[in-house]
């Protein structure tokens, strides 16, 4: 399988602020990469790097077949782009920045975009100024979307989209993803949407990626919770290891148990004798909190 | 206007280095102004005849305004006369930065959803420009009379100074509400500015003459201070109308406020085409898009001095013929040759001054347009680096020259001699091309002070001002750029200095672009 983009050890430092710190991120042709943090974990920073915009102080990057700093040029015709925080021109209308940037990436569809203008039900006569960031956001996405590309780089794209508008998106993006051909980098805050469109996902803190990998294999990596009621005494429990937090008070046990300790544990409740058993699955919420909590950021 | 101390705070504190700056150097002038004529004129009848002359010249009536009488105050008050200009420039720059900017740069919310009342951001910016000039005249008016002028022709004086930066503090808090940009509202202030400007020239020229046109400053906010007359008539008058005005434009923006909401302009933007047409799909046509207000704003304004200049002229050949001792004035002050030809130097000089304010802002459009996000969409596409810096400095190198040339052209057909004068204002384009170059340099090596730029505009200025009168030495004045070119039509040709500053420039813009090339955007 090739690799659209294949980042190692990226280092980057601002003064004495290091905002990459040995970051690997590698992102597989056709598929929709997740790429998830902490607000100031370094996801944009890594995206201005993949774009060239910023020179890496250290490691290597390769992005489609080429250095993202010194063949930026010839590597942006075969992609786009959607900041965080778009603003545009203020005398230019929303229409003319979409013809504008398809223009200058080497060409856009125009069926597709008055397609996803009808979409997105975007006024692409208001001015710059005058649009909301909702509609701003929607601008910088029809102008990605509407261009011929192989690889989509979407830093936060449905920040400040209502409900409808990030269900649209999400339509969008399946579509794209049925094609086979396009790969996209999805950088979101959203647990909702990487589980809807995401078919792997690299979750960074403090510059570093901490996990990579599809989401079933990232829910293994955390903890089921388990709460029973038995009908005799329970021995050996507390010895397992991989059982954590474990509680016990007349006749009913509550613990956490890390994947590969469950058989054993469930071994040990079974001998006891169970009456009822609860079963909570680990939570997307619960397995980013895990991997959020104590950033130093 | 809960919050406005607080904020009045922040900005006494955001300006600590500017505001002190202006207030401090633009107050002072009126000394080394007062200091060079006490060098220059031996006897009082060196000053007596001095007057006599200039009184009568209608060149120098549209340059400083009109010589009303021959004490050593009122000379230094004429001679001064261009400075309320500036005051006004730096007080209507001030309100907009703190008020419209602010705005649009969003902060405005943030500030606005705390405690703080709805006037409370115009009023402290009003309040911190209004202080500034309140000091400004204070400044004046002490050291005036420290330096032995009569104590009421001081305070006047200094009235003079800070009522020209009331009066467009005034003109700026309306401005500020009718756009819903910063760049708008700084264009009307500075299209009302220029305006008064070229009405009081009118008036003032007049005056010298038949006087038919002498109601025209009476339109002139900046006709009004003058009128004051400070160590002649010290008329308090016009001073009271200035004042009043500066009421009622206060007012009027404080009620438009009222009629608007927040980040919207009260001249609403209408819908545009919701197709780009075929021009916008390089970064050079979305440079055109981009600059052509502002190209079109600075060689309008230049067309309209560039007559002005040439009338001025006109009438100086005439008045010329009847005092040769014009001409000894104007060798003391450092020009050489004949009165004209010295005067069209002098235009020349201080247009090709001007006009680097457009070169360094079109060239800081680089900086901006990093700064506020829209560089990384339009490099995130397939546009090289150079040819996305290029797009803007086409504009502000050829910008300048476009304007420069309007300027000439028409001055000397106005004049009826179109060659040496258009020569004289195309020869200033090298010093021009160095000070915009200079922004290149800075964006391009050290982005986080890119607005030093200015400041090389401030020093070129300063020493176009009061240079030659307080004769300098050598080595101060080769700083600037324009002490290198040729001061046609009064000196002749020649071509090396020239072509070093185009050397120079090319220098320092490709060292700018090289920077630009290899450093982090947005850095
Ligand atoms: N131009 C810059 N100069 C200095 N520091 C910077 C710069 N850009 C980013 N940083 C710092 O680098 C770190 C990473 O920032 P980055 O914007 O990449 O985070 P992020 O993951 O995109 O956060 P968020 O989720 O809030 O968008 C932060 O500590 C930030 O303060
Ligand atoms: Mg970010």
């Amino acid at each position: 399988m090739t690799e659209a983009i294949a980042a190692e050890g990226l280092v980057k430092r601002f003064g004495k602020v290091t905002a990459l710190d040995g970051l690997d991120l590698r992102v597989r042709t056709g598929e929709v990469h997740g790429f998830l943090g902490p607000n100031g974990a370094g996801k944009t920073t890594a995206i201005r790097i993949l774009l060239g915009l910023m020179r890496r102080d250290g490691g290597s990057v390769r992005l489609l077949d080429g250095d993202p700093w010194a063949e930026a040029t010839r590597l942006h015709k075969r992609l786009a782009y959607v900041p965080g925080d778009v603003t545009f021109w203020p005398t230019l209308t929303g229409g003319e920045v979409i013809d504008l940037l398809g223009r200058l990436r080497g060409g856009l569809d125009p069926r597709r975009r008055d397609d996803l203008i009808e979409r997105f039900q975007l006024d692409p006569r208001k001015k710059g100024r005058t649009y909301s960031k909702g509609n701003r956001q929607k601008v910088a996405l029809i102008a990605a979307l509407a261009s011929d590309v192989e690889l989509l780089l979407l830093d936060e794209p449905t920040s400040g989209l209502d409900p409808l508008m990030e269900e649209v998106f999400r339509e969008v993006i399946q579509q794209e993803k049925s094609r086979g051909d396009r790969t996209v980098l999805l950088s979101s805050h959203i647990l909702a949407e990487v589980e809807a469109l995401c078919d792997r996902l690299t979750i960074i803190r403090d510059g570093r990626s901490v996990e990579t990998g599809t989401l079933d294999d990232l829910r293994h990596l955390t903890r089921t919770t388990i709460r029973a009621e038995l009908t005799g005494p329970i021995d050996g429990l507390g010895t397992i290891s991989g059982v954590h937090d474990l509680t016990t008070a007349d006749g009913r046990v509550a613990f956490d148990v890390d994947a590969d300790a469950l058989e054993p544990a469930l071994r040990t409740l079974v001998t006891a004798g169970v009456r009822s058993l609860v079963s909570q699955p680990p939570s997307l919420e619960e397995l980013f909190l895990r991997h959020y909590t104590g950033s130093e950021r | 206007m809960t919050g406005t101390g607080s904020l009045l705070r922040l900005i006494l504190r955001r300006d600590r280095v500017v505001l002190p700056l202006w207030v401090l150097l633009l107050g002072l002038l009126p000394q080394v102004y007062l200091a060079s004529f006490q060098s220059v004129f031996a006897t009082d009848a060196d000053r007596l005849e001095y007057a006599r002359v200039s009184a009568s010249n209608a060149g120098f009536a549209g340059l400083y305004g009109r010589l009303s009488g021959d004490s050593l105050g009122e000379l230094v008050v004429w001679r001064a006369g261009f400075v309320p200009v500036m005051i006004g420039l730096a007080a209507l720059l001030t309100v907009i930065r703190h008020t419209r900017a602010e705005e649009e740069a969003g902060r405005s919310d943030l500030i606005r959803a705390t405690v703080v009342g709805r006037w409370a951001q115009p009023a402290a910016a009003l309040l911190a420009t209004t202080l500034g000039c309140l000091v400004l005249g204070l400044i004046v008016t002490a050291s005036m009379i420290v330096a032995g002028e009569p104590a009421e022709g001081s305070v006047a004086f200094g009235a003079l100074f800070t009522l020209s930066g009331w009066l467009f503090a005034g003109v700026a808090a309306i401005a500020a509400q009718l756009t819903s940009g910063a760049r708008g509202a700084r264009m009307i202030a500075v299209l009302v500015l220029g305006v008064s400007y070229v009405l009081r020239v009118g008036g003032d020229i007049s005056a010298v003459g038949d006087g038919r046109l002498d109601w025209l400053a009476w339109l002139s906010p900046l006709g009004w201070v003058q009128k004051i007359s400070p160590y002649g008539a010290d008329d308090w008058a016009p001073a009271a109308l200035a004042l009043l005005a500066v009421v009622v434009t206060v007012a009027v923006g404080g009620h438009l406020l009222t009629r608007r909401d927040l980040a919207a302009g009260l001249l609403a933007a209408r819908p545009g085409p919701p197709r780009a047409g075929a021009g916008l799909s390089s970064p050079l046509g979305l440079a055109w898009r981009l600059h052509r207000g502002l190209l079109a704003g600075w060689v309008a304004g230049f067309a309209a001095l560039g007559l002005v200049f040439g009338g001025v002229g006109t009438s100086m050949a005439q008045i010329a013929e009847d005092s040769r001792s014009v001409s000894d004035v104007f060798n003391k002050l450092g020009g050489a040759g004949t009165v004209t030809d010295a005067y069209f130097a002098t235009t020349a000089g201080i247009c090709g001054l001007v006009v680097s304010i457009y070169a360094i802002q079109a060239a800081l459009r680089i900086r901006d347009e990093e700064q506020n996000g829209h560089a990384e969409l339009v490099l995130s596409a397939a546009v090289g680096r150079a040819s996305w810096a290029a797009g803007h400095l086409l504009f502000a190198l050829l910008g300048p020259a476009v304007a420069m040339v309007a300027e000439g052209a028409l001055a000397g057909a106005t004049f009826g001699d179109v060659g040496p004068v258009l020569a004289a204002s195309t020869a200033q384009l090298p010093a021009v091309w160095v000070l915009g170059a200079v922004a290149v340099l800075l964006i391009g090596v050290l982005p986080r002070f890119s607005a030093a730029a200015w400041g090389a505009v401030a020093v070129c200025l300063l020493l176009l001002l009061v240079g030659p009168l307080l004769e300098l030495p050598r080595w101060v004045l080769d700083a600037s750029p324009f002490t290198h070119v040729p001061q046609l039509p009064a000196a002749s040709f020649t071509a090396v200095p020239e072509i070093v500053l185009i050397l120079i420039a090319t220098a320092l813009a490709a060292a700018g672009l090289a920077g630009l090339r290899r450093r982090d955007v947005p850095a």
